[in-house]
Parts: C-alpha cells; structure tokens; sequence
C-alpha cells in the first residue's frame, strides 16, 4: 500500500488542465463517471498541495544552508549548491521536482545520505500499522458508545459520554501517551514502553524473506506465537492514544446522527406501530446514521496522520512521523518535503476512496 | 423578559447585552447543556485569568534557574519550594505552567484575528465577486483544507522563523503558523454564506439605488453572513492550542528562555516519564486538556444551541429523541409539563424565539 502513493504522484502535473473539463460537464451520469470525474479531481489537489510545499520550503532559502549551514565553510557550501543544482533559477528547479516526481524520485536526504523513496517505504508500513490499529480502537469506542449516548440521550450516561469524547477530544495523543506509559508501563508494568516490538523479535522478523514492513503480518509468519504477542503487547499504548483521539469524534457523530434519524418520519412511524425503543435503534436508526461517519473517515485520516506524527514521537514508534520529527530536528528539508508530499498524496486518496464509497451506498451523493 | 414579546407584530428589540453570542446562548440553554455551557465558561474564565495575571500569580519567573542563595536543582519532586517539582532543564514546574497560559493565550488571540481577518476578507471578495478567482480560491483552499493541520502548521513555521525564536517572534510565528491552518475554514463558511446571501432580494434592491460594491459587501453582505463566526472561533481557539502544543512537542515551539510553552515541556518530560517522574508531564498536560476542555465546551453548547436537533427543550427529557416540532409547540410543551409537575414551567416566547432562528 504504501507504495502505491509514490506511483499516482506521476500523474500529478500534466492534465491540470484537463481536469478542469470533466467537471464543468459533470451533471448527471452513472457510477463510473462520478469515479473517473472524482479521480481526476484530485489530480489538480495533488498539484496544488505538491506546489505549496514546494514554494514554502524553497521560500527559506536552499536545503543544503538549511541542514549542513554551520557546519561547511562558506566556500564547501558553495560548491554543494552548486553539485545539487540549488543554485539554478527556482522556475528551472520547480520543472525538475516535478519530473523527478513523474518518475517516482523524491531525492535524496541531505542528513543520512538515502534515496527518500527508500525512506518511505521503509517507514510508511510501520505509520499504516498504527494508523490502522488507532481506527480499530476508535471504531469499538466510538460506534458503540455513541449509540448508548444517543439510545440515553439527555440522561446520565449521555453527559458521562459526552464529556469523555470531548476529553478525548481535549488531551493531545502526546500527553494521552505519556499518560498511558507512566501509568500501564512504568507504575504497573504491563506493557512495554516503547518501540514497535522488543529487539529479539525485530531480529526474528528481520529473518525473514521479503519482510511486509507490518509487523503483525510478519510475526505471524514466523509462526512464533511469542513473536505475535511482543508485536501486539507493543501496540496496544500507541493504538489506545492515538484511537481514543478518533474514538471522541466518532462517538459525537454517531449521536448526532443517530439523533438525528430518531426524529426521521419513518422512525415516528415505526415507533406509533409499537416497535420498541431498542429495535428501533437496532433495526431503524443506527445504519443510516453512518453513512455521514464514512464520509468524515477521510478527513479523520488527515487528523490521524498528524496524530500519527505526535504518538511516534511519543512510543519511539519507528514510522514516518517519528522520522519527520527526526529530520525536522536535524532540518533536512529534502526528506521533510518527501514525507510531506507522500502524506498529501494519502490523504487525497483517501478521500477519492471514501467519497466512491459513499457513492456505491447512497446513490443520492453522486453529481 | 417582558410580555411584549408575545405580540405577533415586531417585538421590540432585545437589548445588546442579551443580542451578544455567548449571553443569549446562556439565556437560551436548559439543564444539561446549561451546565456545559457554564462549566466551560467558568474554565474558559480562570484560564483567561491566570494567563492575564501570571506575573502575580507565578511563584518564580518562566526562565528562572535558581533563587538568590540556590539554583532550583533539575527533577526536584514536589515540595514546599516548589509545589509540583523541578523539571530536567531546573526551572519551576508550577512558574512555566501558569506563564505558558499566557504564551497560549497571546497565540489564540493573534492566530484568530488574523485568520478572521484573512479569511473573512478572502472569503467576502471570492464569494461575492465570483468568477476564475472564486473557482481557483476554492480549489486551494480545499486542498489545504483536506492536509493534515498540524504538518501545514509545521511548514508554515519553517518559512516565517526557521524554528527557532524568541518570545514575540515566537508568539507570532505559531500564531501565523496556526493561522494558515484556520484561513480555510474562515474562508469556506463566509464564503458559502456570501453566495446565498448575495442572491438576496435586497441585495439587488442596494445594487438598483446604486450602492458602490464595497458599500455592499460591509453592510449588507458580511454584517448578515457572521452568525456562525462565534462557533468556529471557540472551535479554532481550543484547536490552536493543541496544534501550538504540538508545534511545542515537535521541537518547533519557543525557546525556554523566551517564554514558557506547554509542548515544549512535555517534549522535555518524555524521557523523565521512563524513569518514574511523573510531575513534569502531568501538570503541563493537564493545562492543555483544561484549557481545550473549557474552550471545547463553551463551543459544542453554542454548536448543539445552534442546531434545533441538538437543542435540548425543556420537554426533550420526557420524549427522548423526538424533537420533530408541531406548529403548535407551546401546546406540545404543556402537555409534558403536565406529565411531569417538578418540570420547570414551559417558556413559550423562548420557543417562539426559537422557531423563528432568533437566537
């Protein structure tokens, strides 16, 4: 999966102008027209977000002042302009990244010297790992809790929820993490503190041909039931942090929703024929009512990528928002602009995703 | 409230003092979201407090290492010296709480003018002037809408100061920073608003009369087009501070030395928190939680009272869920006060006031 971002960034520049026609023409039409319109919408989104990347951190100055300033005299730092073609005119390099790009080369970082693809790949599994295990928690908090608060509304377990989700809401995942560790980890020594797996498993998975990159998947290939329990054991802090920050939005759009399609007419209808209050919830309310929540899903992948960033740094979690912090630090902004644009590409994909998935429920969404 | 707002024909005006946002939300809430609302203003206030009166209530100053006779000694557990400890740096855990509630202030306060300026000016031009502008606005901002705030608050931080800096360079930098993020979200409402406000009648009739553009835009667009600003400045208020905190933990906050910031002290506190040493994160982090925790709630009361859904009526308890309103709701509300005698007695000029969106 993760590297499949680096293969659609290719079609980022070139059919902005295209992308404009299908839209202006997009009135009506079936299933595969609104995916073909949609798809072609995120290219101009692709583009623009590459470009403003691009401008900003070129607006600083050239990468190489940025990392290696203090440490080269004036004429070395010259001459390493120079050999990296920093010194060229902006528009000249602009056109460069953009074909370096086309071609899946998102260049070299300046701090460690490695192929920013390489980079990417190695750590974007470890970042897709936790991603998915946080919407796995956020997911059991979220949908059943916001069905009791909304099947209570008003009542006790309603505020008691409520203000939990705005709780969850309110502790930034980094402090929600160093919560977790000092209590489960360090006080009652339950779960390890940090890292994704202890050292002898990470050697034992490294044993492996043609390794995933997810942990999980590969502890179980080894077959090594110890290996499978030191991979979720590790998980579990970093997965609770950063899914009980989802979990809180989840729960107040699950009550919202569900609310909401209580006071529908066909609810009021089913309720007058005596259908009790549980199976109305059960059977009525509750399946409309998350059509809205898959919507929000991909602006919540915008919202758990920036968390992502916050609870590796947390865990030692070794993705991708562990390495940022580490080349944001060392100011490389050659890797911080790959990871950068390789985030962009995932949440605008992601998008497309959900948004052709809320189409194939509802047919109403689509234009 | 006085009888006269009963009359069908223009009830008097309220006064200002009861127009104002966050007062007549008050004056509107019942039971639950009454508490919220006022929990969260009473949070909301003390943090304002104690970020306007820090130098009073601080023991020691944010950077201050030693008294006059000692140095404070770095990760000192909590005593009489210093309520809630040292931190690793050696400075007074409680002192660079209570100054950090300042710095978040500072930043809340220039981050959402500045974005409300911005965005409401971008927003007023694009909606009400249409055209290429407007459709390559709109294109932009969604992009940027859609990205990870915290990641573009981090790029934003690299242009305006590199990372590093002093206290007003900080302030201003994480401000504008999280300004960027909040552009976007000013811009769409407004901009939504403008276009259905701009096909109105007389918007045309100002036109016919001659009204120049701008005359227009200021008083009769953009004084119609703000009713939702309130919402999203809370909402934006209690979001910079945790994408400032976030900056902080990241390494991109304000140096110690120049002000006290929460994220960065909790960036500090990670290693401490692998040793057993729990006051340095606990109380930095419980700032934050309070200090959104308020805001938060001040927000979702105004966005529930916002919404007739969400809104809580005095009757909503007895019939939980149905909210569907008849055209004779003052009748609805008699009857289920009848049904519960320890109800407060139904109010029928607020429901009035509610049906006709006067809130």
């Amino acid at each position: 999966m993760s590297t499949a971002p680096s293969t659609e960034a290719p079609g980022t520049p070139a059919p902005t102008a295209t992308a404009v026609a299908p839209r202006r023409s997009g009135g009506g039409g079936g299933l595969g027209r609104y995916i073909v319109v949609r798809f072609l919408l995120i290219i101009p989104t692709i583009f623009i977000l590459v470009t403003t990347v691009f401008v900003v951190m070129r607006a600083t100055g050239d990468p190489i002042t940025a990392a290696l300033g203090g440490r080269l005299t004036p004429d070395q730092l010259q001459q390493r302009i120079h050999e990296a073609g920093y010194d060229r005119p902006i528009l000249v390099q602009y056109v460069e990244y953009l074909g370096d790009l086309l071609h899946g080369d998102f260049g070299t970082t300046l701090s460690d010297n490695r192929p920013v693809t390489e980079v990417l790949t190695t750590f974007g599994t470890a970042t897709l790992e936790l991603a998915v295990y946080a919407l796995i928690v956020a997911f059991l908090v979220g949908i059943p809790f916001g069905l009791l608060a909304a099947s209570r509304r008003d009542r006790l377990p309603d505020a008691v929820l409520r203000v939990f989700a705005i709780l969850c809401y309110a502790t930034p995942v980094f402090f929600a993490g160093l919560l977790l560790k000092l209590v489960f980890s360090v006080s009652l020594g339950w779960f390890p503190v940090a890292g994704r797996a202890s050292t002898g498993t990470e050697i034992e998975l490294q044993t492996l041909d043609n390794p995933s990159g997810f942990y999980l998947i590969d502890a179980f290939r080894t077959g090594d039931p110890d290996a499978v329990g030191d991979v979720l054991m590790h998980a579990v802090l970093p997965a609770v942090a950063l899914g009980l920050l989802t979990a809180g939005v989840f729960l107040r759009l699950v009550r919202t929703n569900v609310i909401g399609t209580l006071s529908t007419g066909y609810v009021t209808a089913a309720r007058s024929r005596g259908v009790r209050e549980g199976r109305l919830l059960r059977k009525h309310a509750w399946r409309p009512a998350l059509i809205p929540i898959i919507t929000v899903i991909g602006l919540q992948v915008a919202l758990l990528l920036s968390g992502a960033v916050l609870t590796e740094t947390t865990f030692e979690w070794k993705g991708l928002g562990f390495q940022l912090a580490h080349y944001l630090q060392a100011r490389d902004f050659v890797a911080v602009q790959g990871i950068v644009v390789l985030i962009a590409v995932v949440v605008a994909l992601t998008n497309f995703v959900v948004d052709v998935i809320a189409a194939l429920i509802d047919p109403r969404v689509r234009y | 409230m006085s009888d006269t707002t009963l009359a069908p024909a223009l009830p008097p005006r309220p006064s200002l003092w009861s127009r104002l946002p966050v007062v007549s939300h008050l004056r509107q809430s019942v039971g639950l979201q009454r508490f919220m609302l006022v929990a969260g203003l009473v949070i909301t206030g003390i943090f304002l407090v104690v970020a306007v009166l820090a130098p009073v209530l601080a023991p020691y100053g944010y950077s201050q290492l030693r008294t006059e006779t000692a140095a404070f000694g770095a990760q000192q557990a909590p005593s009489g010296d210093h309520w809630l400890g040292t931190t690793v740096g050696g400075y007074d855990v409680l002192s660079r709480v209570i100054w950090g509630a300042q710095t978040a202030a500072l930043v809340i306060v220039v981050a959402i003018v500045a974005s409300i300026f911005l965005g409401i000016l971008i927003g007023l031009v694009s909606g009400y002037f249409g055209g290429w502008i407007d459709r390559v606005l709109v294109v932009v901002c969604d992009a940027i809408y859609a990205f990870p705030s915290l990641l573009l608050a981090i790029l934003a931080a690299i242009v305006i100061s590199g990372g590093k800096s002093s206290l007003w360079g900080g302030i201003l930098a994480a401000a504008l920073s999280i300004t960027v993020v909040f552009i976007p979200q000013y811009f769409r409402v407004i901009r939504a608003e403008v276009v259905r406000i701009k096909t109105e009648a007389y918007i045309d009739a100002a036109r016919v009369i001659g009204s120049p553009h701008r005359r227009i835009m200021v008083r009769h667009v953009l004084r119609n087009s703000t009713r939702t600003l309130p919402l999203i400045v809370t909402l934006n208020a209690s979001e910079a501070i945790l994408t400032l905190a976030g900056l902080g933990f990241l390494g991109f906050g304000i140096e110690p030395t120049a002000a006290a910031e929460w994220g960065y002290d909790l960036n500090k506190a990670i290693a401490d928190v692998s040793s057993g040493i729990w006051w340095t994160a606990l109380f930095p982090g419980l700032a934050i939680v309070l200090a959104v925790l308020g805001i938060t709630l001040v927000g979702e009361s105004l966005n529930d009272l916002a919404d007739p859904r969400l809104r809580s009526r005095r009757a909503s308890k007895q019939v939980a869920g149905d909210v569907a309103s008849t055209s004779v709701a003052v009748q609805g509300n008699v009857v289920v006060d009848v049904t519960d005698p320890g109800a407060p007695v139904a109010d029928p000029v607020r429901d009035v006031d509610e049906r006709e969106g006067r809130a």
